[in-house]
């Protein structure tokens, strides 16, 4: 048998070619990403025109662009640092839970269950809860720290991890058991400490691990933009080690991958951007979980797709706090409630269906 | 990576050894697998590994591929410590396809086959010309071409077992490690791959490696038969000289005659079984 070119077999995998440069052209991914994309910007746009102030898209856009200064205090102080934050979150978590979900082969493998959630909660509470009356760190100065806390715990809650499961290696299954552990251990801290502190530090602290955007300023959007800024395209030139790492081990060693150095980056790269995402805006549960599951079924690609979850994720958030800012009225929930909610539908939903049982 | 490999140095007349196998044991956890074990894996030949069940055969290929690390000795790739060699460089020389491979769901058979090209490609060059050309090769020669856009889970064993004989194929290595590939395979897909595998050897120049529970089929395409039995190899050569009614006793606990196989002339080993062949 002698190859025939341009059979229609090969013929759906095109290849975009330029010098040195050769790669595969993905119509149906590139497609759904610049629809998430643009859902999002609507979403985006729909976050700053409503809420107690319903503002027209035209006057938001005068404003956006600096036509004009009227309601310059609601879309820029307000409402903008509120959406932005949470949209980087959301971008940040779900990226994050994209990248677990691949090397853990298990699509309910996420952040969320790998400490770094719970370790920054754990942190935020210290502060919040211990430190507003007791310690040196005060009200004020409690608050800006509390992004960088929740950084440091979350780091150190997948450090931990980590460390407790390696055993010449790191077996996937043992990882998540670990991981629920710590995971258990830190919310029985975090409650703990909430019994300790003042009322109105723990009622502070309730807020922060409920995942709530109210009162999000720009400070809050700096560490996980930087975050993404850096480890997204990182995340996006490995999607080929990604791939390789969708298989079993003995597979991805025959493909010429470091099996344990590959996963051990892939894996800290998904625990800082976890972290950077809890960081901002606390722990906003299941977007890390399903918006890579959501995005893997939009592009039915054999693995989550890293940006197209993570535009999905952003997209998530954003309904998310629509729904928490404008439908209860005066009574903010916070967005980590909503999300929690649409998630947990959401999987009972694929459960069901359970026609394509979940996939990693 | 087109340095010439060690064995071309060799003085004419001595087949070069590809792989070798240096007092290798292998273990996991405390449970020993293979005990100080000698092979070599001649270049251009197919070497058949059988044995009963649990001997070692499995894990004695995955560590010839890289796969695991031995607890003693050593495993030579042209003669270099496979260990010392970087893991793609190894990949471009040695494929190897393990036992029960497990692929994401969702995966397409072409684009399994296509993930046989990772250790030739980089991050900003993944799907040249040379690639396609190279997996449509692949998938035509296991048949498959037609199935390139069907998802691997919906495949029936045998022709997924095919798609994965493609993707190491699509890896383009001239060392060929096979664990078991005809496993779920009917009698006419299992020649199909044999015969597959004997011509990459024959016209292809590639050395091949297979563990294979068949011993009739290991008699009728192996140029070399192992045959292992606790973590050992009791005897290894040419099937002919290999399987003898002594021998099969001795490595499985079978009383069988051993006759001459109509076709190919090589041994065809019968078992007695139990009923002595009376019923």
């Amino acid at each position: 048998m002698t190859p025939t070119f341009d059979r229609p077999v090969l013929h759906t995998r095109r290849a975009f070619t330029a010098g040195p440069v050769a790669l595969r052209l993905r119509p149906r991914l590139i497609g759904t990403c610049t629809a998430a994309a643009l859902v999002l910007v609507a979403l985006v746009g729909l976050n700053l025109s409503l809420g107690t102030v319903v503002l027209s898209p035209a006057t938001v856009w005068a404003n956006v662009v600096g036509l004009t200064y009227d309601d310059h205090f609601t879309v820029w102080q307000v409402r903008m640092p509120r959406i932005v934050v949470g949209v980087l979150a959301g971008a940040a978590l779900a990226a994050a839970g994209a990248i677990t979900q691949t090397i853990m082969r298990n699509p309910l493998a996420s952040p969320d269950l790998l400490g770094v959630t719970h370790g920054a909660s754990a942190g935020v509470v210290a502060v919040l809860a211990l430190g507003g009356s007791y310690g040196a760190v005060s009200g004020p100065l409690a608050q800006i720290g509390a992004p960088a806390v929740a950084l440091l715990g979350g780091l150190a809650a997948g450090a931990l991890c980590y460390g407790l499961a390696w055993r010449s290696g790191i077996d996937g299954f043992r990882l998540l058991l670990v991981g629920v552990g710590i995971s258990t251990a830190l919310m029985n801290v975090t409650i703990w400490m909430l019994t300790l502190g003042e009322v109105d530090d723990t009622g502070r602290a309730m807020v922060w691990i409920a995942g709530s955007l109210n009162m999000r300023s720009w400070t809050d959007a700096l560490p996980v933009a930087v975050a993404l800024v850096l480890l997204l395209p990182l995340a996006l030139v490995a999607a080929r080690t990604l791939d390789a790492l969708s298989f079993g081990e003995d597979v991805t060693r025959a493909l010429g991958v470091r099996l344990e150095t590959a996963r051990t980056a892939a894996l800290v790269l998904a625990i800082l951007l976890a972290a950077a995402g809890t960081s901002a805006a606390g722990p906003i549960l299941f977007v890390s979980l399903a918006a890579p599951q959501i995005a893997l079924r939009l592009a039915s690609t054999p693995r989550p797709p890293v940006l197209l979850s993570a535009l999905v994720g952003a997209g998530l958030v954003a309904t998310a706090d629509l729904i928490a800012r404008t439908f209860f009225g005066s009574a903010q929930m916070p967005v980590g409630i909503v999300t929690g909610c649409l998630g947990a539908l959401y999987l009972i939903h694929l459960l069901v269906r359970g026609n394509r049982k979940g996939q990693a | 990576m087109k340095t010439p490999p060690a064995h071309l140095d060799s003085p004419a007349g001595t087949p070069a050894a590809r792989l070798s196998a240096r007092g290798l044991t292998l273990a996991y956890d405390d449970h020993t697998v293979v005990d100080s074990l000698d092979l070599d894996v001649v270049e251009n030949t197919v070497t058949c590994v059988v044995g009963p069940n649990g001997c070692g055969k499995s894990t004695l290929l995955r560590a010839l591929g890289r796969l695991m690390r031995p607890r003693a000795g050593s495993v030579e790739l042209d003669g270099r410590d496979i260990h010392r060699v970087p893991t793609r460089s190894v990949a471009q020389v040695l494929g190897i396809l393990p036992q029960q491979p497990t692929a994401p769901d969702g995966l397409t058979v072409g684009d399994l086959v296509a993930r046989g090209r990772h250790p030739a490609q980089k991050w900003y060059r993944q799907w040249a010309a040379e690639d396609r050309t190279v997996v449509q090769g692949a998938l035509e020669r296991t048949g498959l071409a037609e199935l390139a856009d069907t998802p691997l889970q919906e495949l029936s064993g045998g022709q997924r077992q095919r798609a994965w004989i493609s993707m190491v194929l699509a890896q383009g290595t001239d060392l060929l490690l096979l664990d078991e590939p005809t496993t779920f395979l009917d009698l006419v897909h299992q020649i199909d791959v044999l015969d597959l595998v004997r011509d990459l050897n024959r016209s292809g120049g590639r050395t091949v490696v297979m563990v294979l529970h068949d011993l009739n089929l290991a008699a009728r395409y192996a140029d070399t038969v192992v045959v292992m039995r606790s973590g050992t190899v009791l005897a290894c050569g040419p099937p002919a000289e290999v399987f003898t009614p002594e021998l099969l006793r001795e490595a499985f606990d079978l009383e069988a005659v051993v006759t001459a196989d109509p076709v190919s002339g090589g041994p065809l080993i019968v078992p007695v079984g139990r009923a002595g062949g009376g019923a």
